[in-house]
């Protein structure tokens, strides 16, 4: 069943143009990546889905019009924007709070979660104490006891040292196996892509156009079998050289002018 | 169904650490040494060219001449003393409210900026020294013209502090409390509100400053009582000694002030002491 549907969705800054012309969608309980070079307009993307700015095409949930912006996604944003006045619970249950959940019923909610998320005993920390995974792991609690029907991640784990980033993507594949949330991946790393996705969009340089859409059938935990693991590295070297490909053109193009 | 249980990096369960080895009384000891250290410094200077340099009292009082007759005097002194803190307070919780108001209101409504600005920072230009007779002239020598003349110069940098700080809201946080659903109202008072409070807190320690300034220029331009117009008597009648014992109250009173700017924000931010703590090994 198709959750997320979008046609031919073109935004533009100015004369920038940023998105040109994007379809894609997302089915229930399937966990989707959008790959792209960093400046592509990926977020962007995500920005018109949270209501954030305003573009053209179709935007559909569940067959209907997106409009009602606030109420379908739980959005995670590029950086974890944890608030540093509040606590880590008090940033966990900042969504509910603002759906008008009582605060004691956000926190009784939320509790269970911290140990899951690997937070447990750091309820009463603030967010300048916690170390980078950490922090995303609390952003990434913050996203999902909201329970909307589909969550945008935005590079969730981009800022993260080599490390830190390959255990946090076997902990959220693990996460997902368990919960099966319908969600939506912006990423640059194609291992993470093809760690975690059952389909990928494959983005261009901007203006972001779709060069391809790559189905991952394999089995999962992806991460714990080797064999498993030989094949996703083949499948990411593949997704390389389309990425490579479609990029290249436009970099060397682009390299002469300095950035804007 | 059973996960396979998740290994986290070890750097992951590190954890808040206890902070502060040594204990708060000899480090704030070791904070204060130096500039006790550079003011003891500067008042034996002061003192031996004040006693054997040949300058007459009455042009330059040594400062043991000071302390002493402030002594002698302290009654006067806080008698005076009070007029003025109460003019500061008084003036500088009125521009504070207004600077609140005002900021929110530009916060919500940009353009109003462009229309305020211009005439915020025209009333910066105003010199004290001509601006305050005539605000005594025209509201008497009560309250009412200090509590102008400490907002005038207080106002504006609290506004420009408030209005640069909820405009340093981080984006995604703006962008999530939306799609989250938050109104402008809620997104105002859960982000934009407490990531202004570092520049409001830098704000406040520049005007309180300001703010005691402020009210003894208004005294001294007319004033039954209050620090500023003892000043102006004690020159009239030739005693640096008193003008100076003055000036002392006065610095010490805004020492004061300060320091529970100071004290008020630690309060109102126990993060910062967190964020702190964590220092150099802080996140990548
Ligand atoms: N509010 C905005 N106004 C003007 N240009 C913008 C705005 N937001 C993003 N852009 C531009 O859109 C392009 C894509 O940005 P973004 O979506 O953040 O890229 P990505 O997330 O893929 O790295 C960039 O060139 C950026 O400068
Ligand atoms: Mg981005």
């Amino acid at each position: 069943m198709t959750r997320l549907e979008l046609r031919q969705v073109r935004k533009c800054f100015g004369p920038r143009e940023v998105l040109a012309g994007i379809s894609l969608n997302v089915a229930a309980g399937e966990f989707v990546s959008i790959l792209g070079p960093s400046g592509a307009g990926k977020s962007t993307l995500f920005q018109l889905l949270t209501g954030a700015e305003r573009g053209e095409g179709e935007m559909l949930f569940d067959g209907a019009p997106l409009d009602d912006h606030g109420s379908r996604f739980a959005f995670m944003p590029q950086r974890d924007a944890l608030m540093p006045w509040r606590r880590i619970l008090d940033n966990a249950t900042l969504g509910l709070e603002v759906q008008g959940v009582p605060r004691r019923a956000a926190r009784e909610r939320v509790a269970p979660l911290f140990a899951e998320f690997g937070l447990a005993g750091f309820e009463r920390a603030w967010p300048a104490e916690l170390s980078g995974g950490m922090r995303q792991r609390a952003a990434l609690l913050r996203t999902v006891v909201q329970q909307r029907d589909m969550l945008l991640l935005d590079e969730p784990f981009g800022a993260l040292d080599a490390l830190t980033r390959a255990a946090m993507q076997r902990w959220l594949e693990a996460m997902w196996r368990r919960h099966h949330w319908t969600a939506l991946l912006i990423t640059h790393d194609v291992r993470e892509a093809v760690l975690l996705s059952d389909r990928i969009y494959v983005f261009s340089a901007r203006p972001a156009r779709i060069v391809s859409e790559i189905k991952v059938p394999l089995p999962r935990p992806r991460t714990a079998d080797a064999s498993v693991a030989r094949e996703a590295a083949g499948l990411e070297a593949g997704i390389l050289d389309t990425l490579l490909g479609a990029t290249d053109p436009q970099l060397s193009a682009q390299r002469p002018s300095p950035r804007r | 169904m059973a996960v396979p249980s998740v290994p986290l990096s070890g750097g992951d369960t590190s954890g808040p650490s206890p902070r502060g080895g040594r204990s708060a009384v000899s480090s704030a000891i070791a904070r204060a040494a130096p500039a006790a250290v550079s003011v003891g410094l500067l008042f034996a200077a002061w003192e031996l060219y004040a006693r054997y340099g040949g300058v007459r009292p009455t042009v330059l009082p040594a400062p043991s001449r000071v302390f002493g007759q402030a002594w002698e005097n302290r009654e006067a002194l806080m008698d005076n003393a009070i007029p003025t803190i109460r003019a500061t307070l008084a003036g500088f919780a009125c521009s504070l409210s207004a600077a609140f108001l005002f900021s929110a209101l530009v916060d919500f409504w940009p353009s109003l900026r462009r229309a305020l600005f211009p005439l915020l920072i025209a009333s910066q230009t105003l010199p004290l020294v001509a601006i305050a007779p005539l605000v005594v002239l025209w509201f008497g020598f009560g309250l009412l013209p200090k509590i102008l003349l400490v907002a005038l110069v207080t106002f504006f940098p609290m506004m420009v502090a408030l209005v640069e700080g909820f405009e340093a809201t981080e984006k995604e946080i703006g962008q999530m409390l939306r799609a989250m659903g938050a109104g402008r109202w809620r997104v105002f008072w859960l982000a934009r509100l407490p990531s202004a409070l570092p520049y409001f807190f830098a704000g406040l320690r520049i005007s309180i400053t300001y703010a005691v300034v402020g009210a003894i220029f208004a005294e001294y331009a007319g004033a039954a009582k209050g620090l500023g117009i003892y000043m102006l008597n004690a020159k009239n009648n030739f005693r640096p000694d008193l003008v100076l014992a003055a000036v002392g109250v006065s610095a010490a009173l805004t020492l004061v002030l300060f320091g529970l700017t100071v004290l008020f924000q630690r309060l109102a931010m126990p993060w910062e002491r967190a964020a702190a703590g964590r220092g150099s090994e802080g996140r990548q």
